[in-house]
């Protein structure tokens, strides 16, 4: 199939680097980097004229392959992402007139369409840019549709938007390409089964439907950001593609705060990466990390967003807290500038709209380093009479630290033991050894 | 991964009509697609100045200089591979290579040291 539009090659621009020796290589880069661009883009208007995620993703993956073989032939066209669209259009046109000709021959009486109806006719040039963020927005939504199980959204979240492979997104979470595939396609499976619309929620749904949406983008986060170690920088690259979707969604749905909460909550969670590894891979705690390599760009980023999430007019949520939290950290020189005692607040907001142990154990954290080790000590205490987090190592750790400080050492050390035995990480381990030892 | 992207070429006094319209819908779209971090442009050289140290001495100069081409502008992109930033690049330079006729410049492509440059860490 051809893009069949002169204008897009009539000043072909080349790629090849006289001194590769892989002109072909370089070719599949730059169509690989244009796809990133513009995957997002095309399926989601693919998907609001053929109302079919499953067939617009299709449709754009035939371009993609029919790019992948021509543009080392051709040369890569001057304007690459129309000759894609114009590529899948022609493909969705020739399906459609193909399905409309099969239709007329099963339907004796002849009722009919007309087999020269153009689906993109009113989609002319420049009205097709005015719909693409909706377009966008309605793909974003789709594809974490609740409708679909946590890894179906994930994958196809991936696919659709990142742009991702199957086969990189199976490296990404350690599952063989074929799982990756099959997650997809049984994905798109059940959105046709479902009759899931692509169109943008009702007001109604509105709140359930992002909080699928963040979640879907957050997990993705934690899933790069928990890859600390490993010979794949897929994994870690998970990160940015997650802080890259939660930049597109404020972009797209500025007026909800928990879209501004969670950019802003991953670009400062993010601002630690190049301090939260040491030389030999390990973990460096929070409190340890050498907050100089802590990158400017990323917090700047993410307390202008915290900044937006607070100063609109609707309620804000979980993600916002935690961003504000993760903002007293950004802003501190120290741990002893830290605003402690503001983080034990938000960590008690957080615990209403929220309520988890883990939760009150970070207010323990911040409560014993605002107001002192025995304040902090008393809501330990009340987890563990409660019975709540008795296999978690870091209630231990967090009891063996708050003891330390009270000078409490032998059973400071007792408690850190514990710790170490519960805990299934090696280098966490070691660090609640080395306190077992020493207090 | 993150790239600066610094832009050197002759000043364009004044910008043709279009140009900056054009400029700043492509930011949007960069912006849009959550590539473009950050991005200013840069007065000339006049306004600033060089530190230099040579021969055992630290020395400081005032703008303007010589060369005819200046830096214009500087833009912070996050993106998957090399090949994203050059085609975010080639797309600001077509801009004007569109919009104003003669006009010449070129800019610079350049990686920010990030952990993908340093080898995995060791597993754990």
């Amino acid at each position: 199939m051809s893009a069949g539009r002169d204008e897009c090659f009539d000043r072909a621009v080349t790629v090849s680097d006289p001194t590769s020796i892989d002109p072909v290589g370089a070719v599949r880069r730059k169509v690989e980097a244009v796809w990133r661009i513009e995957s997002g883009k095309l399926i989601a208007r693919l998907a609001r004229v053929t109302h079919d995620l499953g067939l617009a993703e299709e449709l754009a993956q035939d371009a993609l392959v029919t790019a992948l073989e021509q543009w080392p032939r051709t040369g890569v066209p001057a304007n690459p992402a129309g000759w894609l669209m114009t590529t899948a259009k022609n493909r969705a046109i020739d399906t459609f007139r193909r399905d409309a000709v099969y239709r007329r021959k099963l339907d004796a009486v002849g009722r009919a369409q007309d087999t020269s109806q153009d689906p993109f006719a009113s989609e002319a040039g420049d009205a097709m840019d005015d719909h693409i963020g909706d377009d966008l927005l309605r793909l974003i939504f789709t594809a974490a549709h609740p409708a679909l199980s946590t890894d179906a959204r994930v994958a196809l979240t991936l696919r659709c938007l990142g742009g991702l492979s199957t086969d990189e997104i199976g490296r990404a979470f350690l599952i063989p390409e074929s799982t990756a595939a099959q997650r997809i396609v049984r994905a798109k499976r059940t959105l046709a089964a479902k009759r899931v619309a692509f169109e943008l929620p009702a007001p109604a749904e509105l709140a359930d439907r992002l909080a699928s949406v963040l979640q879907v983008i957050f997990l993705i986060f934690n899933e790069g950001y928990s890859a600390s170690s490993g010979d794949d920088w897929t994994r870690p690259g998970l990160v940015h593609e997650a802080m890259r979707l939660g930049r597109v969604l404020a972009g797209l749905a500025p007026e909800e705060p928990e879209v501004h909460g969670l950019q802003a909550l991953m670009e400062i969670q993010a601002s630690r990466l190049p301090a939260r590894t040491g030389s030999d891979g390990e973990p460096i705690l929070l409190s340890d990390q050498d907050r100089r390599r802590w990158d400017r760009l990323l917090i700047r980023r993410g307390l202008a967003a915290l900044e937006r999430a607070e100063s609109l007019p609707a309620p804000i949520g979980p993600y916002t807290l935690q961003a504000a939290i993760a903002a007293c950290h950004a802003r501190a020189g120290s741990v002893e500038e830290t605003d402690w005692a503001r983080i034990a607040t938000l960590y008690e907001v957080l615990g209403h709209l929220w309520a988890s142990p883990v939760v009150e154990l970070n207010r323990a954290v911040a409560v014993g380093m605002s107001a002192g080790p025995e304040q902090g000590l008393t809501i330990v205490d009340g987890l563990e009479v409660a019975g709540q987090l008795a296999e978690y190592p870091q209630l231990f750790a967090v009891r063996g630290d708050l003891l330390a400080r009270m000078g409490r050492r032998q059973e400071a050390r007792a408690a850190f033991g514990k710790a170490a035995e519960m805990s299934r990480n090696s280098s966490e381990r070691s660090i609640f050894l080395r306190r077992s030892e020493t207090g | 991964m993150r790239y600066i992207v610094l832009l050197k070429a002759d000043q364009i006094v004044p910008p043709p009509p279009g140009l900056m319209e054009a400029i700043m819908k492509l930011g949007e779209e960069a912006t849009a697609s959550g590539a473009l971090l950050d991005n200013a442009g840069l007065a000339q050289g006049a306004a600033g100045a060089r530190i230099r140290v040579s021969g055992g001495n630290l020395s400081v100069t005032d703008g303007p200089f010589a060369e005819t081409k200046e830096f214009i502008s500087y833009a912070q992109y996050e993106v998957s591979s090399k090949e994203e930033a050059v085609e975010w690049a080639s797309r600001f330079m077509k801009v004007h290579q569109d919009l104003v006729p003669g006009w010449e410049g070129e800019c610079e492509v350049l990686k920010v040291f990030g952990p993908e440059d340093f080898g995995p860490p060791a597993p754990s």
